[in-house]
């Protein structure tokens, strides 16, 4: 076209300058896995639910979490909550209350009834699921959604396993954990109870299963040899917690020390305090940092008068007088015998120095491979015996409820797999939405809400709940402090910050797209997405 | 227990209030007259893509957001005039334009009187509905059109005066102006001899002569704080007679500065007290946007190539000194740092 001396350009509008050729690099929209999400051994989609409680769609929210996890009440109290202590947020301010918000779902599913999603239609096959405890209720619910027929069977007269006989009442109310075992077995269970089983294989024979998953849980406290007198009071804490779960508690006396500075021990000690004992005290051989229990346990227990003997060991104990030996840490943090010895009147002495697994059931099945004391399992919680399954404390693991939780649902997976002849590929994980990715200068201040916690008096002598739930606005103020690590939240800024208004607004719930004609690469957008959730990639040149 | 967000309006989008609160561009639970102009798939695009500002220019993203906030404003009846500079380079190569507003384009130094020419022109054919802005680079506010700018302040003409500040004259090759800040190396102003770059004591402070001329409104602004920035304008078309606004747009390409940093300058730029936040009405100060997270000016140094003779092992850490001393004379001077911290959840 002929044009106007020194005019290059025809009239009309620069969009017909594509500017998108001058960039070298270009951004794109990512997930990223949150740390919360990353950090829970039950898999659960945690920004998933707090996304839908964000908007006090609490039913929804609730739906999100059990789909990972039938036992939301119970985690949202027992759990020791690894995803806040993985929270971005808490280093912002503080982490999101997290566990809260879950026992507060948790508890509104109970008091409205909501009900678990209905099980798939019958497959027409059979799974014997040993053990009622976390893991075998977990692994219940998942295998009864996937349309499998499911025996639980449990040794005691009641279902819950260590949730109800390892976990003391004041931090597990009982109503609750019958509401949210009743849920799982109202999905069509076969429930046996009082019945231990003796042989595996046997039992998987004679009820024609076509699979087997075993979460015997580690039900033995174990026994250290300390000299004691005929008349020493001597109790191992696993069958002292279940005694008193039983309503059948053991005298133990005003002055009880307990021996072990697990978790356990610290629930002997406070259940042992509510059961009159004036004096409990904890003997531990190391210090309080390298103590196993959880610092917030520890910290609820010394406010209820429990006290605590760091780096002691208990030498012997002749009924009155426990005679214990102090310790110190050496180099490598191991403690070493002092020699110097001290005795404390005691009237009885409970052992908290971890649990051992019942594993003689297994005897006839050759080919599971037991190590360290528990059964050795693939990613898919298989043995090496072919359709049994093992999961929860009697398999390798940190041996907490969640964990347990987790291993259920993998299991029912796997064994869900197993029967259709498949292979349960892990499935594939975004990379972590780490801090140093997020902008935080766009997340308004909002200091985390706690948890009212009852009167330290009052907890002393009963066994009610300790730590309260959140009210309605807490809860809802506390699900909107979740920064979206990682997951575009749709906050508008990439549309906002675009100089070359590059960025296409695709209207709720769509997201955004970038038109790449315009857009130069200049990466405000990444620099400004609050949560991190654009990469800038090299262009393809 | 209740299933309803508190009193949220109609839910388009899935922000949380908690997350962003005000800060960022959009949020779902800010009432519809609280949300940008920007969070909108129907704000104007005064300035339309295409246009050939370098990447991550500060003006491009000034200029839109300052139109775009007088057009909602104005119910879309504006007409902007423009001063030779970056913007207006960049914006229309003859004859293919960037602009869907009517813009009008004349010489360097005399936008503030074309605009008041255009403001009397609407007046006489009875279309005082049509609001005029004129916007310019600091070049043609502080220096060459300073003198009609002022003009038009003293007859107190009826147009919103826009000044896109990226301190120097940057399509021509970096030289130096009236508004460029001590210590910074420009093509003009290079780093030798004992005071290296720009020298102190010099330039001019133009929200503050805009105020000594009692004008109607006088705010500053940034790219950084949209929420601010739009309010502003808001304010100003709001307002007849002469207003100015004073918009910190941060250059890249005259900086030496990442492309993505824009932004993030200019966050800086606020919360080290170096350019200051306010607003004025006839001369005096109304408001102030406090600093919501202090930082001291060497964050904000490093980050330019045009102070790197600063900072580092081999800085000057005197200047620098002398950088900081500006940033708290100016905390000090319009209160940005209040006793009460304050977490800027209030506006």
């Amino acid at each position: 076209m002929e044009r106007p001396f020194a005019i290059t350009l025809d009239v009309g509008s620069s969009r017909a300058n594509h500017t998108g050729s001058w960039r070298v690099e270009r951004p794109v929209y990512v997930d990223r896995l949150p740390p919360c999400n990353d950090a829970c051994p039950a898999g659960e989609n945690i920004q998933g639910w707090l996304y839908e409680a964000e908007s006090g769609g609490y039913e929804a929210a609730w739906r999100v979490l059990v789909e990972d996890n039938p036992l939301p009440a119970i985690m949202g109290r027992v759990c020791f909550h690894p995803c806040e202590t993985s929270c971005n947020r808490a280093q912002v301010d503080e982490a999101v209350g997290i566990n809260a918000v879950e026992r507060f779902l948790g508890d509104a599913a109970i008091e409205h009834g909501w009900s678990l999603p209905a099980p798939a239609p019958d497959t027409g096959r059979r799974v014997l699921v040993i053990g009622a405890g976390p893991a075998g209720l977990s692994a219940t619910y998942h295998l009864r959604r996937l349309g499998h027929a499911v025996r639980l069977v449990d040794g005691a007269p009641r279902l819950g396993g260590m949730l109800r006989y390892g976990i003391p009442a004041y931090r597990l109310p009982r109503a609750v954990l019958d509401a949210e075992i009743a849920r799982i077995v109202d999905l069509g269970v076969e429930v046996v109870v009082d019945h231990s089983v003796r042989d595996v294989e046997a039992e998987r024979r004679d009820g024609a299963f076509d699979a087997v998953f075993l979460a015997v849980g580690a039900q033995i406290g174990r026994r250290v040899n300390i000299p004691a007198g005929d008349s020493a009071k001597v109790i191992d804490a696993v069958s002292f917690l279940h005694r008193v779960a039983d309503d059948d508690p053991p005298m133990l006396g005003r002055r009880v020390v307990v021996y072990g500075g697990g978790d356990t021990a610290l629930d002997a000690a406070r259940t042992a305090r509510r059961l009159g004992a004036t004096e409990a005290v904890i003997v531990y051989r190391r210090n309080r940092d390298r103590m196993p229990a959880h610092a917030e346990e520890v910290e609820q227990a010394l406010g209820e008068g429990v006290s605590v003997r760091w780096l002691a060991t208990v030498d012997r104990f002749d009924g009155e007088r426990l005679v214990i030996e102090k310790m110190r840490l050496n180099a490598e943090g191991f403690p070493e015998s002092t020699g110097e010895f001290e005795e404390l009147d005691t009237d009885a002495l409970v052992l908290a120095l971890g649990q051992d697994t019942d594993l003689s059931l297994l005897e006839g099945n050759a080919n599971v491979e037991v190590r360290d004391g528990v059964v050795q399992v693939t990613p898919t919680m298989m043995t090496h015996e072919r359709g049994v399954f093992a999961g929860g404390d009697a398999a390798p693991s940190d041996r907490t409820a969640t964990v347990a939780v987790g291993h259920g649902k993998r299991a029912a997976r796997g064994i869900d797999a197993y029967l259709r002849g498949a292979t349960d590929a892990p499935r594939e994980r975004h990379g972590v939405a780490t801090v140093d990715r997020l902008n935080t200068w766009y997340y308004a201040d909002a200091p985390r809400t706690r948890r009212p916690e009852l009167e330290r008096v009052r907890r002393q002598t009963n066994f009610e709940e300790v730590v309260g739930g959140l009210t309605e606005q807490n809860a809802l103020f506390e699900a909107r402090r979740c920064l979206s690590c990682g997951n575009c939240f749709e906050c508008d800024n990439c549309f906002g910050v675009c100089p070359d208004n590059a960025v296409v607004k695709l209207g709720a719930g769509q997201r955004y797209e970038f038109n790449y004609d315009f857009c130069k690469g200049c990466g405000i957008c990444v620099r400004e997405c609050p949560c991190g959730a654009i990469e800038m990639v090299p262009e393809r040149i | 227990m209740s299933h309803d967000p508190t009193d949220a309006p109609a839910l388009d989008q899935r922000v949380h209030f908690y997350q962003v609160g005000s800060f960022a561009v959009g949020n779902r639970l800010l009432n519809a007259d609280d949300r940008t102009v920007q969070s909108s798939a129907q704000r104007t695009n005064s300035i339309d893509s295409g246009h050939r500002a370098c990447q991550g220019c500060g003006e491009a993203l000034g200029a839109r957001y300052a139109l775009d906030a007088a057009m909602r404003a104005t119910n879309g009846r504006l007409l902007a005039v423009n001063a030779t500079g970056c913007l207006e380079v960049f914006s229309t190569p003859y004859p293919e334009t960037s602009w869907r507003i009517p813009w009008l384009h004349s010489l360097f130094g005399n936008a503030p009187a074309v605009a008041t020419g255009v403001s009397a022109a609407m007046r006489v054919k009875g279309r005082e509905d049509v609001r005029v802005v004129a916007q310019a680079g600091d070049g043609g506010t502080v220096d060459i059109g300073f003198g009609t700018l002022s003009g038009m302040f003293e007859r107190n003409d009826d147009v919103l005066f826009i000044c896109y500040d990226n301190e120097g004259y940057m399509n021509t090759g970096v030289q130096r102006s009236a508004a460029t800040p001590p210590a910074a190396r420009t093509a003009t102003t290079d780093v030798v001899g004992d005071e290296p770059g720009n020298p102190f004591g010099q330039g001019k402070d133009l929200p503050r002569i805009a105020m000594a001329h009692d004008i109607p409104y006088v705010a500053t602004a940034t790219v950084a704080d949209l929420h601010d920035l739009e309010r502003k304008v808001e304010r100003a078309m709001s307002l007849r007679g002469a207003r100015y606004l004073h918009v910190f747009v941060p250059c890249p390409l005259g900086w030496g500065a990442a492309s993505n940093e824009t932004i993030h300058l200019a966050r800086l730029a606020q919360s080290t007290g170096l350019f200051p936040v306010f607003e004025a009405e006839r001369g005096v100060v109304t408001n102030v946007l406090p600093i919501r997270r202090w930082s001291p000016v060497e964050e904000y140094l490093t980050l330019q190539r045009r102070y790197a003779h600063l900072v580092g092992p081999r800085g000057r850490p005197d200047i620098v000194a002398r950088l900081q001393a500006i940033a708290d004379a100016n905390v000090v001077r319009y209160g940005l740092l209040p006793d009460e911290r304050n977490d800027g959840e209030d506006d």
